[in-house]
Parts: structure tokens; C-alpha cells; sequence
């Protein structure tokens, strides 16, 4: 998985609620192997001309500014890699589906949660100016911006894990770092075992 | 499920064996044919290699698998309960958002995505660094007719939103869950993702401990005594503090259908449909037309009068059997108007109902009767509505493009989409039950 320090990139705004991960990634696609790669592949039914990820200004953007609940539905982790193959490495939203919430952190893609307000704010001042910047640190728990331009700008904090911001800082997955606990796993099934002995 | 193959390649990228092959099971379920209960009905390969790879690597890895062939093959959600498998007071989690489903029994039970399957493979542990927030839905009073599980949910996430529970485990309390049979309340739960929340659950009591009683996988003799004593001591505390309080009174719940394409999209069949200038913001009016657009409605429409071109039962919100009796008894003696499925959920469950005659019920009316999975729901195994096409369907999602590309879904219980093939448009199931035509 790719570290994750800072990302100062275009944002694109994306005005909708409720975006699923159904949308983000269909379900015919999914059997296809991780290697192939699903950039190509999100939002594959929803783009429909005039889609903001299409527009010019979007190119190399890496900063997503979505709606209330986005990627709520279906666990598929192929909505995450949709969207870092595509090149984001965050999704800022009002609210965001639990499990897609868990599965960005596994990518090396960064959910950050901000007031409904703020995001709608954000959503106007970028549609107002395509392919202006934001700055996000990791570290320092901050997103900064649009950069650039007198519209919109503010510096907002944002709340993350410890745990998860230390995996995602380091570049490194869970399960090695689980497997190192393996005695009080053990420990903890042994004890498990004695009460629940029928499962 | 068969579609855990990223979880089981990064077991062998990594070297690592399963964890705990004793506390591990799958069936296929997401691609398999519902035409033919074998591999040689999955016509096309990739489809076929996915249900391949989980026989496979349950041969490799030792767990219990219930492949094609195996009456007890079925989707995850419905086969877990039926097995015994899904035991009160134990952590249960599955590749897929609707694990939710088996809270109805007691279990903390929550959907993970493919790199959490690949830790809990390896680990048989999970990282939960955010603790949920909790919420408490009490539904009192008791149900009208014609009113079931499925409209008590639509109406909770009509009331509550597609986010209202989102960070969140849902325990449903109240006399109509008390009342409800473990199937209706695995209904229930499992829509408690639609709400936005992680799990959903009911507390265990005599109906969940009858229901568990011989199951296969269940604690036999003595063991069952000392489980049961346990499982008493789960259901929360009477003067236990929830994050959250919402109450509804179950006896004004109708029949619902959704209208949208989000869940939260559900109304009574009753209902009109409204004009989205009325929604409250402007980011919801927004997503309220938008909506319309794609189902091809006019504001003013009334729900009973939109037409259906095809019904759905199936899914593992309805596809058991009293969801399969509730349709027959409203499909019986009569004829299905638009091409209609139904799809159990498990080889068992169709046995089940071949035993009490409800296929015949189905056939007779015209209906296909295939072989169980997840089928139209999702439609990973071809199993698609056609664009435009108007679905009555008793799954869960009515997202832009789930049952295929332009399908346009209206999620109702099994009673209503039975109503929905008999006269070819949404309809109030009340009135087929009182006699009418
Ligand atoms: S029936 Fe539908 S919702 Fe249930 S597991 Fe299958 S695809 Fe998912």
C-alpha cells in the first residue's frame, strides 16, 4: 500500500447524495482481477455528459468533495480501488457508508468527514473554479484550500483514527501487524473457547 | 461467498494459512445459474471460475463449503441461520454488507470489505477502532393485514433515512419484534445496512432458541442446555441508554413500496408520488428529481397506478419460506400478468416449499421457479432486468443500475410483488387479500 504524508492536488467536487458503491463500481465488473486495474471502470453507468470527473479541470485530480452518505451499500472494496487507480487519494464528505469508510484506509485512500456546511461550501467554490488545489496532511490532520483562489478557502481539521493514521502514515497493512500479537490471540481464544465451548 | 477470492490470493501471496478453517464457511451464491443447480449452467467462464475458486480453496484451506449439488447450498445470509451456523452472542462478519442480516438471532454480525476478509482469514480478529454509536427502534402495537416484516423496515428507513443509522448497530425492540418469526426479523435486520448501519439486532428469546433447536450446526444436548442459559444473559439491560431513540407504532404501518433509488425513497402504497420541489433541502430536492428522472415518474403519479414489467422474489432479505408461502397465497389461483420469478434462497427452502406445493402455486400462475441465489438482486450472474424495465423486487437495493443497467427497481415485500405480477402494476396487497381482482 502506498504512505500516505501529504497530497496537494486538483479536487473535483461531485454534488450528490447517496452515491453508492453500485454507482462507484458496478456489480458486472467485479470478477475481474484487482491486477487489471478499475480506473477506467468508475462510475462506469453514471457518466453521462457534462459528469464533473470528465471535465478537463478534473485531470490528475486526486481530492474528491462529495454529498451526504457517499459510498453507502454494498462492502465491494473495488469502489476503494476504483478510486485509487483512478488517482484520488482522499474523499471529503458530510458522511460516509461504514464500510467503504474502513475499506479507503486498506487503499491508502484517506475518508475525511466535515460539516455538511463546509462540504457543501467546498462543493460551490470548486464548481465555481475547476481544478483549483487542495493541500491534505495526514500528519498534521489538516485540509487546506481551494488554494490559489479567493473563494472558499479555509483551513479545516479533521478527525482520524490513531491506529489507522499510524498504518496509513507507515504504508503498512493490518495483518502483519496483527500477526504480531498471535500469543494474545491465542490467549483470547483459549479464554473464548471456556465460555462459549459450543461454538 | 464467491466472491471472497481476494481474500484467499492474499493468503497464498503471503504464505499464510487459514486461521480457523473449524469457524469458517461458504457457499456460492453470487454468481451461480439459477437456471440449473450445477457448474455446467454458469455458461461463461469467469462467472464459472469464481464459484470454481471457493470449492477450491475450501478443499485447500479444510472449512465447511456447501457447493452446487448440495440441497444446502444457498445465499450466505439465508444459509447461516438455517445451518445453525448463526448462533446468539457470537461476532460474525461475511465479504458481504447484508451480514447484517444475522443479528436477528442475537449475533453482532456486520458486513467487511475484501482486505478485512483477508485479516480475518489470517487473524480470525478484526481492528474495530471506531466503536459504533448505538441505536434503539422501538415498534410497539401490533401489525394490520397484509402488513409484513418488509414494510415495518421500508417504513423505519423512510422514517430514519439511507443514513439515519450510519456508525451505528440498531438493536429493534418492541412488541412487533417480539411477535415476529425469526425469518421476519432476519427481513428486518438485514435492511439495517440500508439505514446506513452496521449491524442490526433483536434480542435472543424463546422464539430464536425454538428456531435454533436441532439445527445442524447448532450445540446439541448438554451443550444446548448451557448455550441457552448464556444466551439468556445477552438481551440489553431494561434501564440500558442508547446513543439514539426512534418509535414508530406498528399498527399504522401499511404496506410501503420504494418510488426512488435509494431506500429512504419508501412510502405507502397509499401514497402519491410528490412533488420534489417539496423536500426540505435543496440537496434533497435535487436527489428527489433526480430520482423521478431516472424511474421515468411524474410527481402526482399515484404509487398504485405505476405499471411493472417484471417481479422479483427472491434475495436474502425475502427468500425463505414464509416469504414464499406469503407470495403463493396471494399468487394462488391466479395468473401472473408480467414475465415473474421466484428464486429461493437456499436448495432447502425450495424443497420446503416443493413438499407444500407452492411451486406448483407459482408455475400454474406462470411464474419461473428457478434455483437458489442471489440471482436478479444484483444480477452478477446475468440474471438482469432490462433497461427502463419497471422491477416489483423483494431484495434490498433500489441503487441506479442494481439489477442492471436502467433497471428501475420498487423494493416491496413478497405479498406486494405478488400483487405487483398478478395485476401488472404496484398494488395494495389488502385489497387482493379481501377478495378483489
Ligand atoms: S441476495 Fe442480494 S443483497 Fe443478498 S447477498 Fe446476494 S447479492 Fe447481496
Amino acid at each position: 500500500m502506498e504512505k500516505f504524508t501529504t497530497v496537494d492536488a486538483p479536487a473535483v467536487a461531485l454534488d450528490m447524495a447517496n452515491v453508492d458503491t453500485d454507482q462507484i463500481i458496478p456489480a458486472r465488473f467485479l470478477w475481474r482481477p484487482r491486477a487489471e486495474g478499475y480506473g477506467h471502470l468508475l462510475f462506469h453507468d453514471v457518466r453521462k455528459p457534462g459528469f464533473p470527473l470528465d471535465a478537463p479541470s478534473a485531470q490528475g485530480a486526486a481530492v474528491l468533495v462529495a454529498g451526504r452518505n457517499f459510498g453507502c451499500g454494498s462492502s465491494r472494496e473495488h469502489a476503494a480501488w476504483a478510486l485509487v487507480d483512478a488517482g484520488f487519494r482522499v474523499v471529503i464528505a458530510p458522511s460516509l457508508g461504514d464500510i467503504f469508510y474502513s475499506n479507503s484506509f486498506k487503499n491508502g485512500l484517506l475518508p475525511i468527514v466535515l460539516p455538511d456546511a463546509r462540504c457543501m461550501e467546498l462543493r460551490a467554490a470548486l464548481a465555481r473554479n475547476p481544478g483549483a488545489r487542495m493541500i491534505v496532511d495526514l500528519e498534521a490532520q489538516t485540509v487546506t484550500g481551494p488554494v490559489g483562489i479567493n473563494d472558499g478557502f479555509a483551513i479545516d481539521h479533521f478527525d482520524v483514527d490513531p491506529f489507522r493514521k499510524e498504518l496509513l502514515l507507515a504504508g503498512e497493512d493490518e495483518v502483519g501487524f496483527t500477526l504480531r500479537h498471535a500469543d494474545a490471540i491465542r490467549t483470547y481464544e483459549a479464554e473464548y473457547s471456556r465460555v462459549m465451548p459450543w461454538v | 461467498h464467491d466472491g471472497s477470492r481476494a481474500g484467499f490470493k492474499f493468503l497464498a501471496e503471503r504464505g499464510l494459512p487459514l486461521h480457523s478453517p473449524g469457524h469458517s464457511f461458504g457457499t456460492p451464491d453470487h454468481y451461480v445459474s439459477t437456471a440449473g443447480h450445477d457448474l455446467d449452467a454458469i455458461a461463461e467462464p469467469h462467472r464459472r471460475e469464481m464459484v470454481v475458486d471457493l470449492a477450491q480453496n475450501a478443499a485447500k484451506h479444510g472449512f465447511t463449503h456447501f457447493g452446487l449439488g448440495d440441497a444446502r447450498q444457498g445465499i450466505v445470509h439465508v444459509i447461516g441461520p438455517e445451518q445453525g451456523i448463526t448462533l446468539p452472542g457470537i461476532v460474525m462478519v461475511c465479504g458481504d454488507s447484508h451480514t447484517a442480516s444475522h443479528g436477528a438471532l442475537g449475533a453482532l454480525a456486520f458486513g467487511i470489505g475484501a482486505s478485512e476478509v483477508a485479516h480475518v482469514l489470517a487473524t480470525q480478529t478484526l481492528w474495530q477502532s471506531r466503536k459504533p454509536g448505538s441505536m434503539r427502534i422501538t415498534v410497539d402495537g401490533r401489525l394490520r393485514g397484509g402488513v409484513f416484516a418488509k414494510d415495518v423496515i421500508l417504513a423505519i428507513i423512510a422514517r430514519i433515512g439511507a443514513a439515519g443509522g450510519t456508525g451505528r448497530v440498531i438493536e429493534y425492540a418492541g412488541q412487533v419484534f417480539r411477535d415476529m418469526s425469526v425469518e421476519g426479523r432476519l427481513t428486518v435486520c438485514n435492511m439495517s445496512i440500508e439505514a446506513g448501519a452496521r449491524a442490526g439486532m433483536v434480542a435472543p428469546d424463546e422464539t430464536t432458541f425454538a428456531y435454533l433447536k436441532n439445527r445442524p450446526f447448532a450445540p446439541q444436548g448438554e451443550m444446548w442446555d448451557s448455550a441457552v442459559a448464556f444466551w439468556r444473559t445477552l438481551p440489553s439491560d431494561p434501564d440500558a441508554v442508547f446513543d439514539a431513540e426512534v418509535s414508530l407504532d406498528g399498527g399504522e404501518i401499511t404496506p410501503f413500496a420504494t418510488r426512488g433509488t435509494s431506500p429512504e425513497h419508501a412510502a405507502p402504497v397509499t401514497d402519491a408520488i410528490p412533488d420534489p420541489a417539496v423536500a426540505p433541502t435543496a440537496e434533497r430536492r435535487e436527489a428527489y428529481a433526480r430520482a423521478l428522472e431516472y424511474m421515468g415518474l411524474a410527481p402526482g403519479t399515484r404509487m398504485d397506478a405505476i405499471p411493472i414489467d417484471r417481479v422479483f422474489i427472491g434475495s436474502c432479505t425475502n427468500s425463505r419460506i414464509e416469504d414464499l408461502r406469503a407470495a403463493a397465497h396471494v399468487v394462488k389461483g391466479r395468473k401472473a400478468r408480467v414475465p415473474s420469478w421466484a428464486v429461493p434462497g437456499s436448495g432447502l427452502v425450495k424443497r420446503q416449499a416443493e413438499a407444500e406445493g407452492i411451486d406448483r402455486v407459482f408455475k400454474d400462475a406462470g411464474f419461473e421457479w428457478r434455483e437458489p441465489g442471489c440471482s436478479m438482486c444484483v444480477g452478477m450472474n446475468g440474471d438482469v432486468v432490462e433497461p427502463g424495465a419497471h422491477c416489483a423486487s423483494t431484495s434490498n437495493r433500489n441503487f441506479v443500475g442494481r439489477q442492471g443497467q436502467g433497471a428501475r427497481t420498487h423494493l416491496m415485500s413478497p405479498a406486494m410483488a405478488a400483487a405487483a405480477a398478478v395485476t401488472g402494476h404496484i398494488t395494495d396487497v389488502r385489497r387482493l387479500m379481501e377478495g378483489g381482482t
